[in-house]
């Protein structure tokens, strides 16, 4: 067990460690302060905490009535909604085209009633990461939500409780844990996207241009700076996640003892 | 101001189709065994299970018709006691008690006084902060209690309220049960398996039988004249109330019953009819427990027979048709009734 | 995407090369034998065809392709991959391996492309030259700077003198096209070739020869060839009138 544990361990860790140890280090602080970079950055943390807030919006309903109303064909609604998850993401972003695109089904509404216009657009990329992060919210959440003894919420509303109260006061609190790591799932999802949003919202520093792309597009030409900016993007997913877990998990245990 | 329930349900194999009725100020047990509806029956009257057919109506307002009216939980004059509690772990101990009344609209710091004033009453003010799974099972029984009763309900329903405790601590928290529940004025439906609970803590029973309601009355007359079988099954004990002291068991009347250890104090002694040895004379066995009477009424149901004896403590013994035949019992005879002591169940209360 | 297929084709070039091996071992050599050949991407159809009319001439050879951006096959070869002939889309990629010491012989021209403005079918926005593009209102895509159809883009704004502002800068020329053939874009920069490809889906519109650029297509033997005869015996026949009418075929240009 431990020595397989290693194994996987070390799958993770050394393309880490590959990364470091290829890294310009003399000619990473240029990189970082490229104006380019900090664009693609800043634009990358703006689209995906935006993608995760969708996702909580409308995951946490979509969680809901997945985990509690019976209704025929649940099963297909479930794998519709967590089918970004394993559609290769470029396919995807086609999809997003022929949906939202300029001559998608509802696109060309869109377009022509309302004039708005998704693809190439900054709304654009933060539709395709809400697309393939949103299922990792739906799931989690929906798993802790089955898990919920619903008497519980029986037990709000014959206090008096409104369903609604009862989901805010009740149910959210109670799937709080796993809201917040469906949330983190998500966001690292959104972050690191890359297929869905160069399809779909193309490349365009300062618009639609995030760190992946960035990323991708400099390994064309200038292989040192993708990878300090590559590791820019993993110490700031890094950074979150560690510091999150600590937070919301470690705290818990610490109240338990 | 009453509550008048028919309730007829389809729920998987149950068919429940019951009807019970609850006067002011009473305590109603519907006692039965598991699977028989009890639950539905209480999850109906709550409004968490809507009926198929019949009518509830609770305080002259019709709450369900199985039709176009349907009072949803939150709005019926309840309060319900779980059998598991359901306290809300996210939340202090005073939160839980607090929020029936923060749910009803009732500002905070109103709702937090009120809530520590229940508290105070079920002596778990020091637990206020306290979550809830820092309490014992009877503590949260008693907060699960002070939840439901702080938004004042008309109607209070406690499902199986001692089923999730272990037998050392049930007799006490039953205890402390009857005691703040006969503070409360309002009407009560309890809901158990268990004759000792009905016994101890109500008015009046109602028998539920593969969802139907086959008997009521108070317990003494239901464990004196089962109408069936089942029912005598069931509830067919004898329940001697007393005082124990010294390994001896006394009645207000001053009957005593010698019983095995048990703890000193106000208990129930559980005397099973097939228990109860019959002999027209003084028996000679080893029976601590020797009383004279009379037979008032004996009942055939199938091949066995119960036979009601009038003495210092009145009993039921059941005992086959036969025995019945070879010792020529008719009503009005005198008889001996004898218990072995290690025969006898003693419950504080 | 891109990367899963492309690792999946370097998967399938070292299992096809094992494979190749075997049969190495039990028939005798030939002056072919395996070849592996790493081909930019924009030659996917043509040198699939060229592999299949080379093994026609030479039945006892095995022709394996790996088709990728120019940029990402010099990486490979850089990072040990078996190659052994290199095509590339750009001088300026071959230009990378023979600096590293990648290649074994002088790289040879073997064919040309001129870029192209890609259109809807049938020219919806009436498009009749680079001058059109400027257009705020158009949605405009081309290549990004980084890879080589975009650094051509940006030199025919630069001849036309016109301040173009695309809408996108993809990562590849197919992207390009997709956007456009989708609908998504009114139009976009792309290899004559890529305008041929893209049949009734698309139409092109001519750029003038003076502003143009010419995109050289360079083939070279990898230094470290397994197969250094066979990978001669290919660019040889890619050279030949045989390859040339094939490459004609698809809109390259001779060199």
């Amino acid at each position: 067990m431990l020595a397989l544990a290693g194994i996987a361990i070390a799958f993770f860790a050394l393309p880490l460690v590959g990364l470091l140890w290829r890294a310009p280090w003399s000619n990473a602080w240029g990189y970082l302060t490229d104006h380019d970079a900090l664009t693609a950055l800043r634009l990358s943390i703006v689209c995906s905490l935006w993608a995760t807030a969708l996702s909580v919006v409308f995951g946490v309903p979509l969680a809901w009535v997945l985990a509690r109303v019976e209704f025929p064909g649940r099963t297909v609604v479930r794998a519709l909604c967590t089918l970004s998850m394993v559609l290769p993401p470029v396919v995807g972003g086609v999809a997003l085209f022929f949906a939202l695109g300029r001559r998608g089904l509802v696109g060309q509404y869109l377009d022509r009633w309302f004039d708005i216009r998704l693809p190439f657009t900054t709304a654009g990329v933060v539709v395709a990461q809400t697309f393939v992060a949103m299922p990792f919210l739906v799931i989690t959440v929906e798993a802790a939500l089955r898990q919920l003894d619903q008497r519980v919420e029986d037990a709000a509303r014959t206090l008096g409780a409104s369903r609604w109260y009862t989901f805010r006061r009740v149910t959210l609190p109670a799937v709080r844990p796993a809201l917040v790591a469906g949330a983190v799932l998500s966001w690292a999802r959104a972050l690191g996207e890359f297929g869905a949003t160069i399809t779909f919202a193309g490349n365009f520093p300062g618009t639609t241009q995030t760190m992946p792309l960035a990323v991708y597009l400099s390994l064309e030409t200038n292989p040192e700076e993708a990878i300090v900016l590559a590791l820019v993007l993993i110490a700031i997913s890094f950074a979150v996640l560690v510091g999150l877990r600590d937070r919301w998990f470690g705290a818990r245990t610490a109240v338990a003892a | 101001m009453s509550v008048a329930a028919q309730v007829r349900v389809q729920l998987g194999s149950l068919d429940l189709d019951a009807a019970i009725d609850i006067s002011p100020g009473e305590l109603v047990a519907v006692l039965g065994p598991n699977g028989a509806g009890k639950s539905t029956l209480l999850r109906a009257l709550a409004g968490l299970q809507p009926i198929d057919a019949g009518r509830i109506t609770i305080d002259e307002t019709v709450v369900d018709d199985g039709d176009a009216v349907f009072v949803e939980p939150e709005r019926r004059p309840i309060g319900v006691v779980f059998q598991q509690y359901l306290l809300f772990e996210h939340m202090s101990v005073l939160e839980n008690v607090a929020f029936g009344l923060r749910a009803r609209g009732t500002a905070k710091a109103d709702a937090r006084r009120t809530a520590g004033q229940w508290l105070d009453r079920v002596r778990l003010g020091e637990y206020a902060s306290e979550r809830p799974r820092a309490l014992s099972g009877g503590q949260a029984q008693r907060v699960a209690l002070a939840r439901a009763l702080a938004a004042d309900p008309r109607l209070l329903l406690l499902d199986e309220p001692l089923a999730a405790l272990d037998v050392g601590t049930r007799a006490s928290v039953r205890r402390d049960l009857r005691q703040y529940l006969a503070s409360f004025d309002g009407m009560r439906l309890l809901v158990t398996h268990d004759p000792v609970d009905a016994y101890a803590l109500a008015d009046r029973v109602a028998i539920l039988e593969a969802g139907r309601i086959v008997q009521t009355g108070t317990l003494a007359e239901v464990t004196a004249r089962p109408r069936s079988r089942y029912v005598a099954d069931l509830v067919g004990v004898n329940l001697v109330r007393g005082v124990v002291s010294d390994g001896v068991l006394r009645t207000v009347d001053g009957a005593t019953v010698v019983i095995a250890d048990a703890a000193p104090g106000d208990s129930i002694a559980v005397i099973r009819p097939h228990s109860v040895v019959l002999t027209t004379d003084a028996p000679t066995s080893s029976a601590r427990n020797v009383w004279p009477g009379t037979i008032v009424d004996i009942d055939r149901l199938g091949d066995r027979v119960r036979v009601v004896i009038d003495g210092p403590i009145p009993l039921t013994a059941e005992i086959t048709a036969a025995a019945l035949d070879a010792l020529h019992l008719r009503p009005g005879d005198p008889v001996h009734a004898a218990v072995k002591a290690t025969d006898i169940d003693v419950s504080p209360v | 995407m891109r990367s899963r297929t492309r690792l999946l084709a370097s998967t399938l070039v070292i299992a096809s090369l094992a494979l190749g091996a075997c049969g190495d071992d039990d028939a005798p050599k030939t002056s072919a034998g395996t070849v592996t050949v790493f081909a930019a991407a924009s030659l996917t159809a043509a040198f699939t065809e060229i592999g299949d009319a080379f093994m026609t001439e030479y039945p006892d050879a095995e022709v394996v392709f790996n088709f990728a951006a120019s940029s990402e096959l010099v990486t490979q070869i850089g990072e040990g991959a078996p190659a052994d002939v290199f095509a590339s889309a750009d001088q300026n990629n071959m230009t990378k391996l023979t600096d590293a010491g990648g290649s074994a012989t002088e790289p040879a021209l073997f064919a040309r492309n001129l870029l192209q403005i890609i259109v809807g079918p049938g020219n919806p926005t009436g498009i009749t030259g680079v001058a059109d593009l400027a257009d705020e209102d158009l949605i405009v895509v081309t290549c990004a700077p980084e890879v080589p159809c975009g650094k051509y883009a940006a030199e025919i704004f630069a001849n036309a003198g016109v301040t173009v502002t695309p809408k996108s800068l993809e990562e590849n020329v197919k992207a390009v096209v997709s956007k456009v053939t989708l609908g998504e874009a009114d139009a976009g920069i792309v290899y004559r070739t890529d305008v041929i490809a893209a049949g009734s889906d698309a139409a092109g519109v001519e750029i003038p020869e003076d502003i143009n650029v010419v995109a050289e297509y360079p083939v070279a033997v990898t230094k470290d060839a397994p197969n250094a005869d066979g990978a001669q015996a290919f660019i040889d026949f890619v050279l030949s009138e045989q390859g040339r009418k094939i490459l004609d075929s698809y809109g390259f240009l001779a060199p």
